[in-house]
This record gives structure tokens, sequence and C-alpha cells, in this order.
């Protein structure tokens, strides 16, 4: 009788949680048969849901506007070298602060986090003076270094946190059978801290391709992302729903994808271990 | 361990970071400082470097800047309410026993992996256009005038939006502090015949406390600078101006440097306010 009852239970919380759980994902999950529609099916009255003819000519109609390819070729060097460059700069740091901590280290890590709660309009016409100063207004590699200087705090943080679970012990054992400091670092420690350098890598991926004021502001042409190509989607193209949905499909697929497999890297990376 | 070889080591290998962090902190805040001060308006060739203190002036007394710091207050609260209720809610729910517990918790999550400038656009098109909208679709299927939701209700269609975009964060982030509570404790105190409500009271929301928190603000902070979602619905019309957006129209489209500047800093004062209080959290976690 119990038994019965829980499963009852369950079964209610299940139905619950799946309601709430497709409510929220629904505007998504919208999006995504509207890109398959044709632009009448788009906006017909009453919607139509699953029966109409699919087809994929959105999708050809996006990749074919000039500027698509372009934007997604930027949104990915943007994105993947604004994020190695971090990467770059901060494991250096993060392992001296989790092996070699001084008096120091925790003011460091607080200092650095703190420069990400600078908010981005109080140095928004400096930058773009000195952007188009040094001549690299609109261009890739500006975006890459902004971009890497907003996340960097976060990349120092999460790899501080992954080296610190690193056990020194392992070190010392290493040690003692006799190795030196190039095969301790190349046969233990790369091993281990490889996943945290990985999960760290893939959120600052996800943050640096959804960011939405800098690549905005700091480009026009040349080095858009897909972001700014959204965005140049506001009214009229805006209402061909069909265009809209399949660029916006192309734009949040991939990173949707990275998303779910970084979920417990985002409660480490964005709290900044303030929640265990 | 650290020998003295290793410490300076050490220093040479955090020094990068640093300093890189250091020269982004320091010029261009030290730019918008100095700008601040000053009466700067390419546009009309107009260039004076000091006038004292008179943009924070002119910025704190205008009625805009009232009007933003109303609407940034309201869009945050409004956001933060929507979800830390709609985050412990639905943490708990997710909590429970239930089938395909992790596809619910993708579905829940996803809001917060699509990029600003995608949802505000699929929002203010399919979801709150008064023509061909899916409210409107439901409005008239229940037989009630469509709603033109980003002009009769603008800051509301807003708040809509970007708490749709965190709710997920929320929920994530209180779904791992509602895992950490003591099980046996709840336990006890069903067998001991305390309803769901009070255990709810006096057990789970002492313990989310201080997630709960931390996620205020964290998101405040990312919220005080919400751009994308505004820029590409009503680009700061109908009230949605809010003071990072003010800011912005002052520095970039009316090229006001010296008063866009001095609200730039006021921005950065609001924000390091916020930022102290969760500097502290965060640091009393990384003694223990």
């Amino acid at each position: 009788m119990a038994r019965a009852i829980t499963t009852r239970k369950k079964i209610m919380w299940t139905a619950l949680a799946w309601g709430f759980g497709l409510l929220l994902f629904f505007p998504i999950l919208w999006t995504f048969l509207t890109s398959f529609k044709t632009e009448a099916a788009a906006i017909s009255d009453p919607p139509v849901w699953l029966f109409f003819d699919w087809t994929l000519e959105n999708y050809t109609a996006v990749q074919e506007r000039s500027n698509y390819p372009k934007a997604l070729m930027n949104s990915v060097i943007i994105a993947v070298g604004s994020t190695l460059l971090g990467i770059v700069i901060a494991v250096p740091a993060a392992w001296a602060m989790a092996f070699v901590p001084g008096r120091r280290t925790k003011d460091l890590l607080l200092w650095m986090l703190s420069t990400k709660m600078l908010p981005a309009v109080g140095v928004l016409y400096p930058l773009v003076l000195l952007a188009k100063w040094l001549g690299v207004m609109d261009s890739r590699i500006l975006l890459i270094v902004v971009l890497m200087l907003i996340n960097l705090p976060i990349i120092v943080w999460m790899l501080y946190t992954y080296f610190k679970e690193i056990p020194g012990e392992i070190l010392e054992a290493a040690r003692m059978d006799g190795a030196g400091l190039r095969s301790e670092i190349i046969y233990v420690l790369t091993p281990m801290a490889l996943p945290g350098i990985a999960s760290t890598i893939l959120l600052n991926i996800i943050l640096a391709w959804n960011e939405a004021f800098w690549t905005i502001l700091l480009t026009t042409v040349n080095a858009a992302p897909l972001t700014s190509f959204i965005a140049s989607f506001s009214a009229p193209e805006g209402l061909f729903y069909a265009k809209l949905s399949a660029a916006s499909m192309l734009a949040i697929a991939p990173i949707l994808v990275m998303g779910w497999f970084s979920q417990k890297q985002l409660v480490r990376g964005l709290t900044f271990g303030a929640v265990k | 361990m650290a020998t003295a070889h290793s410490r300076s080591a050490a220093r040479l290998m955090v020094a990068p970071a640093v300093f890189v962090l250091l020269v982004w902190m320091l010029i261009p805040l030290c730019m918008t400082l100095y700008f601040s001060f000053a009466d700067y308006r390419p546009m009309r060739g107009i260039f004076d470097a000091w006038i004292g203190f008179k943009n924070y002036e002119n910025f704190l007394t205008s009625s805009s800047f009232r009007s933003a710091l109303l609407t940034t207050l309201g869009m945050v609260a409004g956001i933060l309410t929507i979800t830390i209720t709609g985050g412990v809610l639905l943490a708990l729910l997710l909590d429970r026993p239930m089938f395909g517990q992790g596809i619910v918790r993708i579905l829940v999550i996803a809001p917060f992996f699509v990029m600003p400038t995608v949802s505000a656009l699929v929002w203010k098109n399919m979801f709150f256009n008064v023509d061909n909208g899916l409210f409107s679709y439901l409005y008239k299927a229940i037989g009630l005038q469509p709603f033109d939701f980003l002009s009769q209700a603008p800051l509301f269609s807003i708040i809509v939006i970007v708490a749709w975009q965190w709710l997920p964060f929320a929920t994530l982030i209180l779904l791992t502090a509602v895992q950490s509570l003591d099980s046996e404790q709840l336990e006890a105190a069903e067998m001991d015949g305390a309803p769901a409500l009070s255990r709810f009271r006096f057990i789970i929301l002492p313990h989310l406390s201080r997630a709960i928190t931390v996620v205020i603000l964290i998101q405040t902070i990312f919220l005080l600078s919400i751009f994308a979602e505004i820029f590409v619905t009503t680009n700061g019309a109908f009230g949605t101006r809010t003071l990072t957006y003010l800011v912005y129209q002052r520095v970039l489209e009316s090229q006001n440097i010296g008063l866009g500047s001095a609200g730039g800093i006021i921005a950065v004062i609001f924000a390091n306010i916020i930022a102290i209080f969760l500097m502290r959290i965060v640091g009393k976690n990384l003694d223990s």
C-alpha cells in the first residue's frame, strides 16, 4: 500500500515537473518548429503545430544571406580565441595560487573577481576611443582581447578551484619516486588538471559566444558575430518569423548542446564557490 | 614545500594575469573619470578639460536620471522576484523523485544558453507581436482583444524576457543548495508531524538563505548591465531606459561624453555597493 502511494506521488511529481519544464522550454521548441515552416504557415491563424509542410528553405535562405557565414566565423573565432588566450594567461596564475599560496593569494583572487563586477558602461567611451586610436575598431582581435579580459576572472577562479582539488601528496609521491619537474608536470599534473581545464574552456566559450554588449557596440561589419547579426533582424526582417527562427536556431544550437554538458561547471563558474 | 625559489616562480606566473587586469581596470576607468570632469562634446567640437562636478550635478538632477533609476530598480526587482520565487519552487520540484529527471533539468536550464539577442527577438516577434504573436492568438482564442505587450506594458515585457533567461540560473544554483540539505532532519520533522508548509518555513528556507543571497547578488550585478534585450526590443523607449541604457545613449548617441562619463562613474559606484556584499560572502567561503 505504501509503495502504491509513493509510485502515485512519483507520477504526480513527474507530470508537474515535465509540465513546467516544457513550459520553460516552449519558446525554444516553438522557434525550432517555426524554423521549418513556410513564412505563410509561420503566421497562420490558428497556429499550426506539427502538421505543416516541413521545409528547409529558411535555413538555405539564411545561409545565402551574404553575411551569415561571416558572422558564424566571427563568433567561432572570437569565442574560441578569447577563451584560449584567457586560458594561456590564467593557467599559470591559477596554478601558482593553488600550489604556492602566499599571504596575499586570497586578496588577489578577490581583487580579480571584483574586476568582473565593473559595469561595462563605465568604460564604454574610453574603449571606443582607444580602439579607434589603435585602429582596431570593428576587428576580431579587439573583441578577442576585450572578451578575454571580461572573462579572465572567471577563468582564473574556476581553474583555481579545480587545481585546489589536486592533492599535494601525489606530487610528493611522484618526487619520492624520482620524477623530475618535467615528468611531474607531463605525467602527473597534466592528466589530473585536464578535465578542469576542459570544463573551464567549455563554460567560457558559452559565455563569450553569448556576450551581447561589446559584440554589438564594438563591431559594425567586419567583426560582427552572430549576436549582432541576429540583432540586425529587428524590424522589418524580424517579421519574417520562419527566417528569424532558422537564423536563431543556427545561432543557439551548438551552444545549447555545449550548455547541457556544462550544467555543473555553471554553478562552479558563476557563483565563485559561494554555493556548494 | 614552498621555497623562496618556488615563491618567485609563482609570482612570475601570476604576473601576466594581474598585469592585464590591472591595465584593463585602471586605464579606461581613469579615462572615464577624467572625461567626467570635462565638457566634451566632439560632434560640436567642444572640449573644456575641467568643469568640476558640473556633469555629475547635471546628470543626477536630470529627470531622465530619476526615471532611469526607477526603471532600473523596477526591472531588477521584478526579475529578482520572479526568478527567486520560481527558482525556489522549481528547485524543490526538481528534487522530488520522478521519471526522466535528467531530461527535465535539461529543459529547464536551456533558456540560460540562448543568446540575449535571440531570446529578445523571438519573444518580441513571435510571442508579443500584436498581429501575429502567439499571445495574440491566445487572447483571441479566449475571446479577448489582443494586447500589444511591448507598447502597452514594455517594462513588464522586458522583465518577462530577462526573467525567462535567468530563472534557469537561479533554479540550478538553488537546486544545488537543496540537494545538500540533510534529508534526515526533514524526515524527522515529518515524523513529528510538522506540516509541509512549516517544514519549508523552518528547515528548507533557512538552509537556502545563503544560496538565495548569492543568487540575488550575482544576478543584480549582471542585471544592472542588461543591454541587448532593451536594444533590440524598445531601444530604450516607453520607459524602459535603464541607467546602463541612459549612459549608452549619452555617450554613443548624443555624444555628450562628459555627461555620459559622469553617469558611467555613478553606475560603477552602484555596482560596487552590491559587489562589496558579494565579495564578503565569497571571501568567507574561501577561508573555510
